[in-house]
């Protein structure tokens, strides 16, 4: 690993360390000594029946019932701990790994499948969960979370002197975005108009392809010092770590002192998506290496070591996770196609008369199929 | 509707309050008014409609914007809801996005048409598509205004006409006012629409004056179903002159030119028709085949180069649609497949008055 470089584990806040000890941290600890045994199993039930279904998933793909699947196995502390730092007044913009996240929303992860198999782009109503749609241009809700979290401000919902009501918000993306434009934008807008807005970076190593050390020089969470916003790199496959790192940004940011940047420092253990092959850049050898620091490994260990992963809880998660997958095999299979001219359905709110137009015609247009089959 | 666009501009003497700060609805809307100051009157009143309408663009606050289209609102309405943003064109219709999404109803200056490239991405991909994917569970209205087109010996950059580049976008509604009165309707309309609207200001035309009836927007987007009825009806395109021969097509900033080109006409015998789209998505095509069936022979003209441009649509649209009552096809008076030149060059890159009348020559001559 490059000294001081985007791959650098120098400076991450760590709270658990990888064989599943508990250490302290002078800033961040008193973010994690709220966390009760019970909230511990509700993590490790998170982050195992993410990865279930996610596994699911991809086999789903395997055997052409989606078109396509984002995994995120390997980068659940991130989204967990994170997700449970979360209150229900906040809102996510996820970009499209961000499957855990969703999870903690209360996002049904079946019907996230609904866009992989190509019925439509959304598979939720974001005012339902507080959770926005995915964005698949790398870097763009970065700017619709800091215009968000500027409404927030307007509309009084900030520094309210009431904790249960003060909201902020918090962007999603990755070590590729922080390249972009946008990213770049949303740093500047977030910190003029001091917008309570979280960016959440999961630096997992890898932009597709391409290594971190080709989208940065420095860590990635010093694009924050440029612009004045606090920065923080933390260990991504610590749960424990994420939590605490998370909770801290958003009491800075829901009481008024603006933006923070949080570096989350992991690794994508699967395939950047169903179509990549990770074989052609990434020796084995390093995927060995990341798999014995795995974010679920590391929590059972903590639990198990304190007595605290029951077998019968154990087995509950694994019913859990059982039923989950069955679910999903079944649900996803018993989609069908929709009516088409739903294709020309929410274009505009107002009516567009080249869309009514066009509607119109193809629906006379397949009719007259369906007229010619009758007078066979 | 007969208006003063159909005398020529020299005959436009009325004195008029000049842009903006005279235009408070407590006292009497004055009855003359430049475009400009017509815009700006339109967005006070939408202002004080509708607390969540704010604007946001580069130096429309104490400066008023560089045309000063934004004149005095900072002033009366404050940093919250007149914002002067950061140089980053995606950052203000990013922004803008999010801001939409929590109830607001953003209106952004972008400062020269030119300007807009950095925020197309954020425009065709974002903007247009968030209620096509979220199934219409998120409205984004917002109202983008870009004064555009040439003809004010500008710079590089400072002249252009690319509203067929967002026209082919789906999602996006694309208007141009011609006169006043269409400015101040229009752009309350735009506000009102709970749909994404490019609102392309003919930068040529800021200071032409004309008649402004200030109530009759006010009446119709005050009632529940104002927002409906104005995106409505800034979607169709009117006649800005009857005639009989030819139907000569045009927006925003040309519309003066098609109208002159009438008057001359005239003084040969021939009488034009001349309709001003107003709209560009949707294209009221079913206005234009009309005319086109009662005279036979259709021109368009705009400033944006011709080549894949909404001529070439609106003429397609034409031949489709009106085939059997053509005498001449459908002739294109525009710009060129070229950069927009510098400025010396600018009145031969136009469309002209002798260009204009040599098209419906042309299609006379069938």
């Amino acid at each position: 690993m490059a000294a001081g470089g985007p791959l650098s584990t120098d400076d991450l806040v760590q709270l658990l360390t990888p064989a599943g000890e508990r250490i302290g941290h002078q800033q961040f600890d008193a973010y994690a000594s709220h966390l009760t045994p019970e909230e511990l199993r509700a993590m490790w039930r998170d982050m195992t029946l993410v990865r279930a279904f996610d596994k699911e998933a991809t086999s789903l793909q395997r055997q052409g019932e989606l078109g396509l699947w984002v995994q995120s196995w390997g980068q659940e502390a991130a989204q967990i701990g994170s997700g449970h730092a979360l209150n229900s007044q906040d809102f996510v913009f996820p970009s499209y790994r961000e499957h855990g996240v969703a999870h903690t929303r209360g996002v049904d992860l079946v019907e996230v499948l609904r866009i992989f198999r190509g019925l439509q782009h959304g598979a939720w109503t974001p005012a339902d969960h507080n959770f926005h749609l995915y964005t698949l241009v790398i870097g763009s809700h970065a700017l619709h979370a800091t215009g968000y979290a500027m409404g927030l401000t307007k509309d009084g919902l900030v520094a309210t002197g009431d904790p249960a009501k003060d909201a902020a918000v918090v962007a999603y993306f990755g070590d590729g975005a922080t390249s972009q434009g946008d990213v770049a934008e949303a740093l500047t807008f977030a910190s003029v108009y001091d917008a309570p807005v979280v960016f959440f970076v999961q630096n997992n190593q890898y932009a597709i392809s391409e290594s971190a050390t080709r989208q940065s020089r420095v860590p990635i969470a010093d694009r924050g010092k440029g612009v004045g916003i606090p920065s923080v790199r933390v260990d991504g496959n610590d749960v424990i770590a994420s939590h605490a790192v998370t909770r801290w940004a958003l009491e800075h940011a829901r009481s008024g002192q603006g933006p923070v940047l949080i570096e989350a420092f992991t690794y994508r253990m699967g395939a950047h998506t169903t179509s990549d092959d990770p074989t052609r850049y990434r020796p084995k050898a390093e995927e060995q290496l990341w798999a014995e620091r795995d974010p679920i490994a590391r929590l059972e260990a903590h639990l198990e070591a304190a007595g605290e992963l029951p077998d019968e809880f154990r087995a509950e998660v694994e019913a859990q996770a059982k039923a989950l997958g069955e679910r999903t095999r079944t649900t996803v299979r018993g989609w069908t196609k929709p009516d088409t001219l739903g294709m020309f359905d929410h274009v505009y709110a107002e009516p567009h008369a080249s869309v009514e137009a066009e509607r119109a015609w193809f629906d006379r247009y397949q009719r007259s199929f369906a007229d010619q089959e009758a007078t066979r | 509707m007969t208006t003063l666009d159909e005398r020529p501009a020299t005959a436009r003497t009325q004195h008029a309050a000049a842009s903006g700060s005279g235009a408070r609805a407590e006292r009497p809307a004055p009855t003359t008014m430049t475009m400009a100051g017509a815009i700006n009157a339109g967005l006070r009143a939408a202002m004080e409609r509708d607390p969540k309408t704010l604007l946001m663009g580069e130096d429309i606050g104490a400066l008023g914007g560089v045309f000063r289209v934004t004149d005095g609102l900072h002033k009366d309405f404050g940093d919250d809801r007149v914002m002067d943003t950061p140089l980053a064109e995606s950052g203000i219709v990013g922004t803008a996005i999010g801001m939409a999404m929590r109830g607001y109803r953003p209106v952004i200056e972008i400062q020269f048409d030119g300007f807009i490239f950095p925020a197309y991405d954020q425009i065709t991909t974002q903007l247009a598509k968030m209620h096509y994917r979220s199934g219409g569970a998120i409205q984004l209205p917002v109202v983008i205004r870009v004064p555009f087109a040439g003809g004010i010996g500008a710079v590089e950059h400072h002249s252009e006409s690319p509203e067929a580049l967002f026209a082919h976008t789906a999602g996006l509604r694309i208007v141009s006012p011609a006169t006043p009165q269409d400015a101040f309707d229009m752009i309350q309309q735009a506000i009102a629409s709970p749909d994404p609207v490019m609102f392309f200001e003919p930068k040529a035309r800021y200071w032409d004056k004309g008649e402004v009836d200030t109530t009759r927007v006010k009446a119709q987007l005050d009632t529940a179903a104002g927002a409906s009825t104005g995106t409505a009806e800034m979607s169709r395109a009117r006649v800005a002159r009857e005639g009989s021969d030819v139907t000569v097509v045009s927006y925003g900033p040309t519309v003066r030119l098609a109208l002159q080109a009438a008057q001359v006409a005239a003084g040969d015998g021939t009488d034009i028709e001349v309709i001003d789209l107003r709209s560009i998505s949707p294209l009221d095509s079913d206005t234009v085949v009309k005319s086109a069936r009662k005279t036979g022979r259709v021109v368009v003209v705009h400033e944006a180069p011709t080549s894949f441009g909404s001529g070439a649509e609106l003429s397609s649209r034409v031949h489709e649609q009106a085939f059997f009552h053509l005498h001449a096809p459908v002739l294109r008076v525009g710009g060129f497949s070229t950069p927009y030149p510098g400025a010396v060059f600018e009145h031969d890159y136009l469309p002209s008055l002798d260009r204009v009348l040599d098209a419906v020559d042309k299609v006379m001559a069938h």
